[in-house]
């Protein structure tokens, strides 16, 4: 392997330097049909599921057909998509808010061939490497996060659980039989990169032990005040601890207060947190960030633990699905998960899909949780 | 033939959704073959290693990468998030495996020129690996090594013309939904201001010089298709101020079965034939629409433009012609004092280029944080501690009913002296005088 050169020079850096160009202008790219016709769109229609058609006042057409990706992608696969868009689309493409890719053509007699091209394209181990879908009341990608493939925060997989999760309601990224969307989404710690606190549906990694303490190494390798200041619950304070014969600075936890977040360990490397059997996923449901009827609505926690369970996840898999499936044969057309559950009351919510409500599921976070207890006499027996 | 059994892995191969591990086993083939002849300048195995330390977290239930990892490029504090592998003798395809993030163009449109374009570089210089994209909207290149980490950033800024994104405590990377580029709802061109207002503080995304992190997301409607209500600090998401506009002829068409509702969002089931009244007027949550049989009406002055008859009519009725949007602050994830949406700070500012309006409220909003937001503290959380009034203070903007989703219940009013007849210095002796102790 011997080194390339880009034309950077480490001698001088600063050099032929580039800097504060930002991102490409977004009109280099745009398809002439869209170009032509911008901030002049009449209406839209779904054609069937992942196939959408926009007619501009012009009375132009824009066909799009959506399909699903991984978001982790190689090169190898980025230059199929580019191989398509070149064969069909003269070379034009774009990604979507929840990492599906649009493939755009202007001509209905372009869109048959487009279609048929995307459905036969397989990985060697069968599964489809463009399926066509997500559109309209179903099921679309979920977001998600770095996992085990590049954090170190993670107390679960990303990409593992998300795909065996897409497995499942697949048949639904490719209908629209649902009362209205439902979002999923993923993240693989509390700090929740992404939209599991405001989607239909969130998985969250969670840890259940409080953190290990590398006494050795806490006042080398951390600012201990952060660490003080990291945690929620006040658990954290600095102390003196005895090693051999040498006293030094570091920390002391109090678990009784903690409740494994793992804030201080990103703040702190020798106060790592993860734990095989201890750590695992919770579900939420109930979020959306649309306006549409109903206010945005955070996520609520409804499962308070389950075990990771590499390579498939079935636990978690199948009380997702068992969850869907009662909302969609309960649920109003065009209501959210969360608007259902609220109308409902949530104790009928956990009396349908049969979940089992335990103390975990009460707030104890601060004076905001009195508001989420029941002050009436309302309920449904 | 492998270099690292992966059984459990395997096992995510099969089933219909796209399978990450077939496409870095595809990749990993692809690099062992190297059709180009490249002179790769990281670990040619590095994809395989990768498989070879997920399996190994799949088999501990445990991460195997190191706490954090300082790495970037000269002039930038950010942009790179370093890596190091756990266990890097067993795996020193990935001993480095950091990622860096590219700032992606508006709406995330393409062309494949562009794309190979980048494709080459990284093929050469990483892993061949990516997430298109991150969360925040970066093109995300996922392992590499330090040394390739200048020469990297060399070849996209002067062969590519693009620069990195943000990490760190600074303006992170904008993002929008497709605006008007592909959307009838769009209230004004989330595309135009994205660009913009990257381009306009490039120094304060580039160079961490916030207590924390700061992300800008725009939304051309209340749908929300890129969530800024929930994913952004700074929120602006489009509105209109004047009657919705309704086309009589269309919304009969609807009646008759004609036009499918909701543009066939619901076309997998039977839900039985279109009722107006079922599913749009009893549905509108201000009780602002009226249906004769003839005739819709809506009462402009009461509607919350909430969106769902629009979305549910989209060829009878659009959004009106006075456009602008509405900017909301706050949103943050759980750590540490909870999650927050956005809360209502302009109810309706003017959004056309060049914007000036839009920037105004940032900056009056980065001057007051930057100076009172404590180390580590959300915009969401200063606010939280410093209240709402103190922010309507810094941006000027008048309390005003829209403000609140309902006035206070408790008494713990805080007055400005100013506002209190004879002020706060008062003589007990005076008092005393009135009423004897
Ligand atoms: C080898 C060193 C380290 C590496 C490679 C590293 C890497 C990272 C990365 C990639 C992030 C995510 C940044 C983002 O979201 O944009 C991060 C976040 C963070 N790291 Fe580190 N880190 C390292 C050391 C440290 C140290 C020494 C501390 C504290 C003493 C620390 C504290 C944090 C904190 C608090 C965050 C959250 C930042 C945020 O939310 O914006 N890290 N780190
Ligand atoms: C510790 C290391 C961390 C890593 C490796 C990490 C990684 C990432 C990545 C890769 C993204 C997508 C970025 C992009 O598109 O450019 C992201 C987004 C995000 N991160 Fe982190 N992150 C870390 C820490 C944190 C912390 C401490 C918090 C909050 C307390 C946090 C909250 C978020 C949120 C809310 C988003 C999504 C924002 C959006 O939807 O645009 N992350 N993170
Ligand atoms: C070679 C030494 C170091 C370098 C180059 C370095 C560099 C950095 C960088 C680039 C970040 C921003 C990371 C991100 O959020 O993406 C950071 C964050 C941080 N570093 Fe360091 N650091 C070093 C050593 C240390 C040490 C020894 C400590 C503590 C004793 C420390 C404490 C922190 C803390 C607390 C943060 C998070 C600050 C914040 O987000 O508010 N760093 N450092
Ligand atoms: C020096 C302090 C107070 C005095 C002298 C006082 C006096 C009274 C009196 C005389 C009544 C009418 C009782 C009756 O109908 O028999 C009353 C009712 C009430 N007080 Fe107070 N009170 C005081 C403080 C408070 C405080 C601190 C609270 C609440 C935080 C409170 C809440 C109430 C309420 C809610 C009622 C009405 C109860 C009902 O609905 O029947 N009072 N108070
Ligand atoms: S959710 Fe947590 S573990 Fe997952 S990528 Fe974000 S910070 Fe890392
Ligand atoms: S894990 Fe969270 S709750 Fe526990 S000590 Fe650390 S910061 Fe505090
Ligand atoms: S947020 Fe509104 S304008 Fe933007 S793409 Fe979604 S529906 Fe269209
Ligand atoms: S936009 Fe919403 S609030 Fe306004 S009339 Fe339509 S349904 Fe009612």
């Amino acid at each position: 392997m011997a080194f390339i050169s880009s034309g950077y020079n480490p001698a001088k850096p600063m050099e032929g330097r580039i800097t504060d160009i930002g991102p490409r202008d977004y009109n280099d790219f745009l398809p002439p049909v869209i170009a032509k016709n911008k901030g002049k769109w009449a209406y839209h229609e779904i054609l069937e599921p992942g196939v959408l058609v926009h007619v501009a006042e012009s009375g132009d057409k824009v066909f799009t057909v959506r399909v699903g990706a991984a978001r982790l992608m190689s090169v190898t696969h980025i230059r199929e998509i580019c191989e398509i868009a070149d064969k069909h689309c003269g070379g034009h493409l774009r990604f979507t808010t929840r990492n599906n890719v649009e493939f755009m053509v202007d001509d209905e007699s372009k869109l048959a061939g487009l279609k048929a091209d995307l459905a036969s394209r397989k990985f060697a181990g069968g599964s489809n490497k463009f399926p066509i879908g997500g559109t309209g009341a179903g099921i679309s990608n979920i977001v998600h996060t770095q996992g085990w493939v590049h954090c170190h925060t993670p107390a679960t997989d990303a990409s593992g659980p998300v795909k065996a999760i897409m497995d499942t309601v697949f048949d639904d990224f490719q209908n629209m039989r649902m009362p209205a969307p439902v979002r999923i989404a993923l993240a693989c710690c509390l700090n929740m990169c992404g939209a599991v606190h405001c989607s239909d549906i969130g998985v969250v990694g969670i840890h259940r032990k409080p953190p290990m303490i590398d006494h050795e190494w806490t006042d080398q390798l951390c600012e201990i005040p952060l660490a003080v200041a990291s945690c929620p619950t006040a658990a954290v304070r600095p102390t003196k601890v005895e090693i051999g014969d040498k006293k030094v600075n570091s920390i002391a936890i109090k678990n009784e207060r903690c409740m494994y977040c793992g804030n201080c360990y990103t703040m702190c490397p020798a106060l790592p947190i993860s734990d095989g059997e201890g750590d695992g996923l919770l579900i939420m449901v109930g979020g959306k960030v649309s306006n549409r009827i109903s206010q945005p609505m955070f996520s609520k926690v409804v499962v308070a633990y389950i075990p990771n369970e590499m390579p498939r996840w079935p636990s978690l898999t199948e009380k997702i699905k068992h969850i869907i499936e009662v909302y969609a044969a309960n649920a109003r057309k065009y209501e959210r998960l969360g608007e259902w559950a609220d109308r409902i009351g949530w104790e009928k919510f956990f009396e349908l899909t049969g979940l089992e409500f335990t103390h975990h599921l009460i707030d104890d976070f601060r004076d905001p949780a009195y508001y989420t207890w029941r002050q009436s006499t309302q309920f449904k027996f | 033939m492998a270099k690292h059994a992966t059984p459990k892995l395997d096992q995510l191969e099969s089933g219909p959704w796209p399978s990450f591990v077939s496409d870095i086993k595809q990749e990993a083939e692809s690099r062992a073959k190297n059709p180009k002849g490249l002179d790769y300048q990281i670990p040619v195995d590095c994809p395989e290693d990768l498989l070879g330390v997920l399996e190994l977290s799949y088999n501990d239930g445990e991460t195997h990468w190191k706490h954090g990892g300082i790495v970037g490029v000269f002039g930038y504090g950010g942009g790179v998030i370093g890596r190091y592998c756990d266990q890097p003798e067993k795996f020193p395809g990935v001993a480095h495996f950091h990622t860096v993030r590219l700032n992606q163009p508006s709406g995330k449109y393409y062309t494949s020129e562009y794309l190979r374009a980048l494709c080459d570089i990284w093929d050469l210089r990483g892993s061949g690996l990516t997430n298109m994209h991150g969360s925040t909207g970066d093109i995300v290149l996922l392992g590499t090594t330090t040394p390739q980490l200048e020469e990297i950033f060399w070849e996209v800024t002067h062969n590519l013309n693009t620069d990195l994104g943000g990490s760190g405590s600074n303006l992170r990377t904008p993002a929008d939904c497709l605006g008007e580029t592909r959307c009838e709802y769009a209230c004004y061109d989330t595309s135009a201001l994205a660009f913009e207002m990257t381009n306009e503080y490039q120094d304060e995304l580039h160079r961490p010089a916030f207590p924390y992190k700061f992300k800008f997301k725009f939304d051309g409607c209340p749908n929300g298709c890129v969530a800024a209500i929930a994913r952004s600090d700074f929120s602006v998401i489009g509105t209109w101020k004047d009657s919705i506009k309704i086309d009589q002829a269309a919304v009969k068409a609807y009646v008759a079965g004609e036009f499918k509702p909701n543009a066939g969002a619901h076309s997998g089931r039977d839900w039985g034939k279109f009722d107006l009244v079922k599913e749009v007027v009893e549905l509108c949550p201000s009780e602002a629409i009226t249906w004769d049989g003839a005739k819709l009406t809506i009462d402009r002055k009461e509607c919350v433009r909430c969106m769902h008859c629009i979305n549910t009519m989209p060829r009878a009725l659009r959004i009106g012609d006075e456009r602008g949007a509405s900017i909301l602050c706050g949103a943050k994830a759980p750590i540490l004092d909870g999650a927050q949406m956005s809360s209502l700070v302009v109810p309706f500012v003017e959004a056309q280029s060049p914007f000036d309006e839009i920037k105004e409220v940032v900056e009056n909003i980065w001057d007051w944080w930057m100076e009172e937001g404590k180390n580590r503290e959300r915009l969401g959380e200063t606010m939280k501690r410093l209240s709402l009034q103190k922010l309507l203070e810094v941006t000027g903007q008048p309390a005003d009913p829209r403000h609140v989703m309902e006035p206070r219940h408790n008494p713990y009013i805080f007055f400005k002296e100013e506002e209190v007849p004879g002020g706060w210095d008062r003589d007990i002796t005076e008092y005393r005088k009135r009423h004897l102790r």
